[in-house]
């Protein structure tokens, strides 16, 4: 047996941090960086009589990614108890779903492929520690702080692939506004579930499950490096244990993570403090008219709608904000859509990336950007001129597009006589170089519209001077 | 269990406690000889759903009061003794 006689099998939690303003429980602020325990009160430090009470907003938040990714949303919730004892966790328990998760079943197209997802349920954060020689330091901000794990099926096969589904997974939950998608500060979490098995083999492999990797890329990591380690202890002889291992970064490696090794019972139970929950098909109905239309579904409109070409749709549907700015710019411009998607990609997007793109959408609203598109279809202004005008209206915050032009002498010329006789200057200017040209060293042409477009400071619209040229260089 | 619960007892009421924690489970293990089986479990008695709340903050407690309980503190966070060392 080799290396090559196995295949991974991998399935993938994801903790999403929701973009609440109060804990799941409590009223306690959720925004991060505030020292510690400076957000907490009785519900969320776990003091005898305190009662949580659930937040609506995150319910919705919860029916929303379920309704986005094809759940089927549970009518009958129930809260359990999930018990250990650690310090990051005053009540001794975590309020969590266990049986009866609000979103069942689901699935994401991932890069061709099916990606199952087995459920998608609420709980609430625990607290950090931060451990010295001498003790730990417990800061209880964060507990309480309202959880979606999104559990898929084993339905990966390789680093990539989990790459690429955490990536979709991501764009859905930044699209929807339910997280902010930050894996470097812990709102966007992941831990891998590995295995590894004879190829085509039905049963499943021992897993281990690798916690602590905080990018993207070092989810790619941890898992090669799980899948080549695990594949050594079985080559060599060996059974693989189950068991938690943290990916250390910077090693590149996987560890056991020692001390934590037996097997957790959790003793669930359903929590005496919380009612049952019942989702009326109501309410169900109203977060389905609010969904946005997600980024798959926005690229193939795109396609056909627009006639755009797939790379600058995918480019144009990464961010909300440019995919719903792109489809108000068409309706204003209502011209050739791959010419207003090449400007959205190239000289808009450099400026959105650069100020953000919801401050530069008001600055700039999409009929200006319309004027600026129309303006050099009918060959008013050159690109290079667009670019300067658009540049000149992000900094303003206001003005007028054509006055801008007509202040600025950004015009292009169109009028024949006046480019003829800038190419005729040119022409007679330059006698080696026609000669040559007309001995056949045609690349000279360009060196030709380059001089005239000089001469005109860039103002004569370079196709008309392009055809000037030819005629009085083949005459 | 008295360790888990952070409670210091005498060898004397160890075993005080060990007796009667038996009386306890040995009733409560009574309810096993009933047949519930078709009977769905009942986790709460009141047929209402979770009363729930708008996504508002309110204000947390002054550190010093959320700490009023804490045998021990760093700044405002709580120090607890080395985790992994066992029990």
């Amino acid at each position: 047996m080799t290396r090559a006689d196995f295949e991974a099998v991998i399935g993938l939690e994801v903790h999403a941090q929701l973009l609440t303003a109060s804990k799941l429980f409590c009223g306690c602020s959720t925004t991060f960086g505030a020292p510690p325990n400076h957000h907490t009160c009785p519900v969320c430090l776990g003091l005898p009589g305190a009662l949580p009470v659930l937040s609506r907003r995150a319910v919705e938040f919860a029916i929303r990614l379920g309704l986005a990714v094809g759940c089927t949303i549970r009518k009958k919730n129930r809260f359990a108890r999930k018990n250990y004892f650690y310090p990051d966790l005053p009540k001794g328990y975590q309020i969590s779903q266990y049986e009866e998760p609000i979103c069942e079943g689901g699935r994401l197209d991932v890069a061709g492929k099916v990606v199952r997802l087995r459920r998608i349920h609420m709980e609430e954060d625990a607290g950090k520690c931060v451990h010295d020689a001498a003790g730990s330091s417990v800061d209880l901000n964060r507990a309480g702080v309202p959880l979606l794990e999104i559990v898929s099926e084993p339905d990966l096969s390789t680093p990539e692939e989990a790459g690429v589904y955490l990536r979709a997974l991501r764009d859905i939950v930044v699209y929807l506004g339910v997280c902010d998608g930050n894996m470097e500060e812990g709102s966007f979490r992941c831990d891998a579930n590995v295995s590894v098995r004879r190829a085509g083999a039905r049963e499943l492999g021992t897993r281990a499950e690798i916690k602590n990797v905080n990018s993207f890329r070092f989810v790619e990591k941890a898992i090669a490096y799980e899948i080549a380690r695990q594949v050594d202890v079985v080559l060599s002889g060996g059974s693989v244990v189950q068991e938690t291992r943290l990916f250390d970064s910077d090693r590149g490696i996987t560890q056991s993570m020692r001390g934590k090794e037996e097997a957790h019972d959790y003793r669930y139970f359903p929590d005496p403090d919380l009612l049952p929950l019942d989702i009326a098909d109501a309410s169900i109905d109203d977060v389905r008219r609010t969904l946005p239309e997600l980024p798959a579904a926005r690229r193939s409109r795109f396609l056909v709608e627009y006639g755009i070409s797939e790379a600058d749709a995918v480019v144009l549907t990464a961010d909300r904000v440019v995919a719903e700015f792109f489809d108000v710019v068409m309706r204003a411009y209502a011209g050739d859509g791959r010419r207003a998607a090449g400007f959205l990609r190239t000289d808009w997007l450099r400026v959105a990336n650069d100020r953000g793109a919801a401050d530069v959408v008001a600055r700039v609203p999409a009929a200006k950007i319309a004027q600026l598109l129309q303006m050099v279809d009918a060959g008013t202004i050159s690109i290079a001129a667009r670019r300067e005008v658009f540049a000149l209206l992000v900094d303003a915050g206001e003005g007028d597009p054509e006055a801008i032009v007509r202040e600025r002498g950004l015009a292009q010329t169109s009028d024949a006589g006046a480019i003829e006789a800038a190419v005729d200057a040119v022409l007679s200017a330059n006698p080696n170089e026609v000669a040559a040209y007309r001995a056949g060293k045609e690349k000279l042409l360009s060196f030709f519209v380059g001089q005239v477009m000089k001469a005109t400071r860039g103002k004569a619209n370079p196709a008309i001077v392009n055809d000037l040229v030819l005629k009085r260089l083949r005459s | 269990m008295a360790s888990l619960a952070r409670l210091e007892l005498s060898a004397d009421e160890v075993d005080r406690y060990r007796e009667q924690l038996s009386q306890i489970l040995d009733y409560v293990a009574d309810l096993d000889a009933i047949d519930t089986s078709g009977v769905e479990p009942l986790s709460h008695a009141v047929p209402i759903s979770a009363p729930m709340r708008d996504d508002s903050t309110r204000p947390s407690l002054p550190p010093d009061e959320a700490l009023a309980n804490a045998p021990a503190r760093d700044e405002t966070a709580f120090r607890v003794p080395p985790i992994l060392a066992g029990e």
